[in-house]
């Protein structure tokens, strides 16, 4: 006969509100197989824990039922109270009496028998669980940083400097991403460039980050503390080791009318070229779209000139593979595409603003390269058709964002800030000039924020329109934009010589294929999916992988920052194991009923299962049989449920539990 | 080509003239038009603004009917006719009961069926590449702005037809006719449509302004494809004038027209010589 207790609690009153404790305690007491039953007004606590240690040693108990709330709140809990009286913590089940019961429920008298059937139900599964010890893997303590953008480069530095090496994987030439792009940054307005480049010096100085630019992750194999991630490194067309970065060649390369995808399309670059000044590393790379060499085999002057011959037109992609153990993503966003051209069909352009249409109407981030000291115009505010100063700018918040007609639900919450910047920025600038701001509402949450958007009203006089944006037409060389001021209820026409739009931010390319390589969901609008939005919020459901910066929702470079080091830390936390130990509620396979029909391969979601084989001693073939990679399974049942031969079972959730479970609610 | 054809009202009263023009242009395209058997009015905005089941139950008999005449494509030339069909099927389509619930009242089972298409997309069934090969006599003088309105475009996610802020359908056709369309700024604004007979200084103000703007964007014509539309800008010419002053003697073509003159067909034979502005493209020039 087991000896089970079963430790009830009232959870104040969240639980002794709708259900009769005593009753309860009383018809439990009466159950085979318990040996002792008892409530408490909060077992969570100290005071609580301490009961249920007493009585495991007390009563000899074997097994243990929390009848509490739900196993998701504080299973942990409990089970490591039973550790610390010596009992196998995966001899406690909770019996979810709160979320199941007391509230969802009002009539007293039908939730207390409820509440007995649920706990019954725990009992009858407790009696057949087994004393399990947590699964021990080896591991790889070296991290892969997918994304080299603020988020990246600090998550990178973090790991580093704790000691542990990093593979960090940039698409670009450089790194530094968006915000090496930025001009100066909310609401402090300091360089955006001066901040950030410091740190990706770091990262090119560290010791222990190996930096792959112009690379791509492209295949991961194994799982957590034992990834095999192929990388591939594009033609470059430039000996990373011979060059010096001196610049003589795109001195002289004549292919000058290339736009510059790092001046957002508002400059020129070379063929052969550095994105820009700072950039890490420091050395060029051939764009061979535009390379006359490359194109038609004449030109080659860059070779010509390049006293350490470093270019070399027959570079080829390179593909290598690194082993690490876990995995940070830190892709990014983009801007959502204000034109015609969408890449999902639930998402529709902005034909009425004119994008792509009249040359004077840009977004954000083509906003910020004017008024950057590094950009196209050195930071001078001039308007792309004819260079001429604009006198009147409108901006335009929330295009795409909060607005379901074209696809996009959220908020993108950085933008109403950027354009109280950028209407700062441009007065600090054009001191006659006029900043007009469209707006939905102003969101300013954060430190120093709301300040912040007072300032530009206030100091520097931002004139805030409450109400959106109907059209933008071009009349007479002015950009006549047509709109609603809805606080005094009257439509509003203002002829601007520039417009901005602030688009809506979406995750940028390729993260959508990148989430599926690594098992991590992704959400309606391709974002990436947290483990828990509260308490696991840089985790993913996939085992060693972690999530941070706007890859996993719009943010802005603080918050970006800050969950990047989150993101580090928990690598860290990770790698100060010896060795990584998993939870041991996992399938198994009974290799010898197992027909290898491979029905559950291809149902894992987690890819865990692979095909194996059966070998007698002397290493001869027996039989083919699916077998469960106990490093990557986490134990979902979807083997068990799809087996045709019942041949999977799964650990704490057996077959046998279930049934059990269910034959005592019949009975 | 054969396909379904459903006039509206407008087209068998007011706006003969777009019949006359539609039918002629398709016949010469080779596309045979079908009248619709016992067709009754859409409902357009009357029956909405009063009574929802109304504003159902009128176009699906309308769609039900050429559902059991068996065509697969239905041309309903007049925009809110065509919009009015699409939200039906719209509607219909997303409640199984509401649909049952309309069939009983038109007493005529409806599924759905039959596709409603506007004058442009047949135009585009036809093949724009066709439509270029066709052209007997180039419109080289003609410097058309292409007016699509309020309802050619829209609701944009039931009719599904061109971007309905920024379109260019009509361009694609006109340019195949050797014509030279400007680009201007008042495509989709409305025109004042129904509030003609209500508040017609609405109509007229609006409808100077689309004017003006195609004018100071050197246009010569303008191009319609909507029978409320050719009115509001045709007919209201000479009460522009009168209130506000401004002469604009802008002749306003129908699609159909300009196709069809272009493939060699007669003013007469595309009711051209109906409309009330009826300046020859020499006189505009001056």
């Amino acid at each position: 006969m087991s000896r089970i207790g079963v430790f009830t609690c009232w959870c104040g009153e969240n639980i002794a509100r709708t259900v009769d404790i005593e009753r309860l305690t009383e018809a439990i007491a009466q159950v085979p197989g318990v040996r002792v039953a008892v409530n408490y007004k909060y077992m969570c606590s100290d005071p609580g824990q301490a009961s249920i240690r007493d009585k495991i040693v007390e009563e000899k108990l074997d097994g243990l039922v929390v009848a509490a709330c739900s196993p998701h709140m504080h299973l942990k809990t409990f089970r490591r109270a039973a550790a610390a009286a010596g009992l196998n913590p995966y001899l406690v089940e909770m019996a979810n009496v709160r979320e199941h019961c007391s509230w969802v429920h009002k009539d007293k008298e039908l939730a207390t028998t409820k509440a007995i059937e649920i706990i019954r139900m725990a009992v009858e599964k407790v009696r057949r669980n087994h004393a399990l010890q947590p699964i021990r893997v080896p591991m790889t303590k070296r991290a892969l940083v997918i994304g080299g953008g603020v988020a990246g480069i600090q998550a990178s530095l973090d790991i580093a400097d704790a000691g542990y090496e990093v593979v960090l994987v940039e698409r670009d030439p450089s790194i530094g991403g968006k915000m090496a792009g930025l001009s100066e940054t909310f609401p402090t307005l300091d360089c955006s460039q001066c901040i950030l480049t410091p740190r990706m010096v770091e990262v090119g100085q560290h010791p222990r980050i190996k930096l792959y630019t112009y690379s791509e992750v492209e295949g991961v194999e194994g799982f957590v503390g034992n990834f095999k991630v192929q990388i591939r490194k594009k033609a470059r067309y430039v000996d990373m080791d011979k060059c010096t970065g001196c610049g003589d060649c795109w001195a002289v390369c004549p292919s000058k009318k290339n736009l510059s995808e790092f001046d957002c399309g508002m400059g020129y670059r070379k063929a052969i070229y550095i994105p820009f000044p700072q950039a890490v590393p420091a050395r060029p790379v051939i764009d061979k779209e535009a390379c006359l060499y490359l194109k038609n085999g004449k030109c080659g002057v860059c070779a010509k000139k390049c006293a350490p011959q470093a270019i070399k037109f027959d570079d080829q992609d390179e593909v290598i593979t690194e082993e690490v153990g876990a995995v940070i993503i830190a892709t990014g966003y983009r801007l959502y595409n204000i034109t015609k051209d969408q890449d999902n069909s639930k998402l529709t352009g902005y034909g009425e603003y004119g994008y792509g249409m009249y040359k004077d109407v840009i977004d954000g981030l083509q906003f910020e390269r004017l008024a950057s000291a590094s950009g196209p115009t050195s930071g001078a505010i001039k308007r792309p058709s004819d260079g001429a100063e604009p006198k009147k700018i409108v901006f335009i918040s929330c295009v795409g964002s909060r607005d379901e007609q074209h696809g996009m639900t959220y908020c993108s919450k950085i933008c109403c800030m950027y354009v109280a910047k950028h209407a700062m920025l441009y007065k600090h600038k054009v001191h006659d000039g006029e900043a007009h701001i469209f707006y939905m509402d102003i969101r300013a949450g954060g430190k120093n924020y709301e300040e912040f958007v007072r300032r530009a009203i206030e100091q520097d006089g931002a004139v805030y329109h409450r109400g959106r944006v109907s059209k933008i037409t071009q009349e007479n060389g002015k950009l006549v934009v047509r709109g609603a001021d809805t606080l005094i209820g009257q439509p509003v026409t203002i002829e601007a010589d520039m417009v901005v739009l602030a688009s809506a931010m979406r995750p940028s390319e390729g993260a959508t294929r990148l989430a599926q390589m690594l098992n991590v969901g992704v959400d309606e609008f391709g974002f990436l999916s947290e483990s828990h939005p509260k308490l696991r919020p840089v985790e993913t459901n996939a085992a060693g992988v972690f999530i941070c910066g706007a890859c996993h929702a719009p943010k802005d470079i603080p918050e970006a920052v800050a969950q990047a080091s989150a993101a580090a830390g928990k690598v860290a936390i990770m790698f100060a194991n010896e060795e990584l130990t998993r939870e041991p509620e996992i399938a198994s396979v009974n290799e010898l009923t197992c027909a290898a029909c491979f029905t559950c391969v291809r149902a894992c979601p987690y890819t865990a299962i692979e095909k194996a084989m059966v070998l007698d001693g002397r290493g001869n073939f027996i039989k083919n049989t699916a077998r469960v990679n106990p490093g990557l399974c986490m134990g979902c049942g979807t083997c068990v449920a799809v087996c045709p031969s019942k041949s999977v079972d799964l650990e704490g959730f057996s077959e046998e539990q279930i049934y059990s479970q269910v034959e005592s609610l019949a009975l | 080509m054969q396909i379904g054809y459903y006039p509206g009202c407008a087209l068998h009263g007011s706006s003969n003239d777009y019949e006359m023009s539609v039918r002629a242009t398709l016949t010469a395209l080779g596309v045979q038009l079908k009248e619709l058997d016992d067709w009754i009015c859409c409902g357009a905005t009357a029956a909405h603004s009063i009574n929802k089941k109304l504003s159902m139950a009128l176009p699906a008999r309308n769609l039900a009917i050429a559902e059991r005449d068996g065509y697969s494509e239905m041309l309903a030339p007049c925009p809110m006719c065509s919009m009015e069909l699409l939200k039906t099927i719209k509607e219909l389509s997303d409640s199984p009961s509401l649909r049952r619930e309309i069939a009983e009242v038109i007493e005529l089972p409806i599924k759905g069926k039959t596709q409603v298409v506007n004058i442009i997309q047949v135009l585009q069934m036809v093949g724009v590449e066709r439509i270029r090969e066709a052209v007997k006599r180039p419109l080289s003088e003609f410097r058309p702005a292409c007016y699509y309105g309020c309802l050619l475009t829209r609701p944009a996610k039931i009719l599904k037809f061109d971007d309905p802020e920024q379109p260019d359908s009509m361009e694609e056709i006109v340019e195949a006719l050797g014509a030279k369309p400007v680009q201007w700024n008042y495509k989709t604004e409305c025109c004042g449509a129904g509030m003609t007979m209500a508040n017609e200084d609405t109509v007229i103000s609006l409808s100077h302004k689309i004017l003006s703007n195609a004018e100071a964007h050197g246009a010569n014509c303008v191009v319609v494809a909507c029978p409320m539309c050719h009115v509001n800008l045709d007919m209201k010419q000479r009460d522009i004038e009168r209130r506000q002053g401004a002469r604009h003697r802008l002749m306003v073509y129908y699609i159909s027209d300009l196709i069809g003159l272009a493939l060699g067909l007669g003013e007469h034979e595309l009711g051209i010589d109906r409309h009330f502005v009826s300046a020859p493209l020499a006189a505009v020039k001056e």
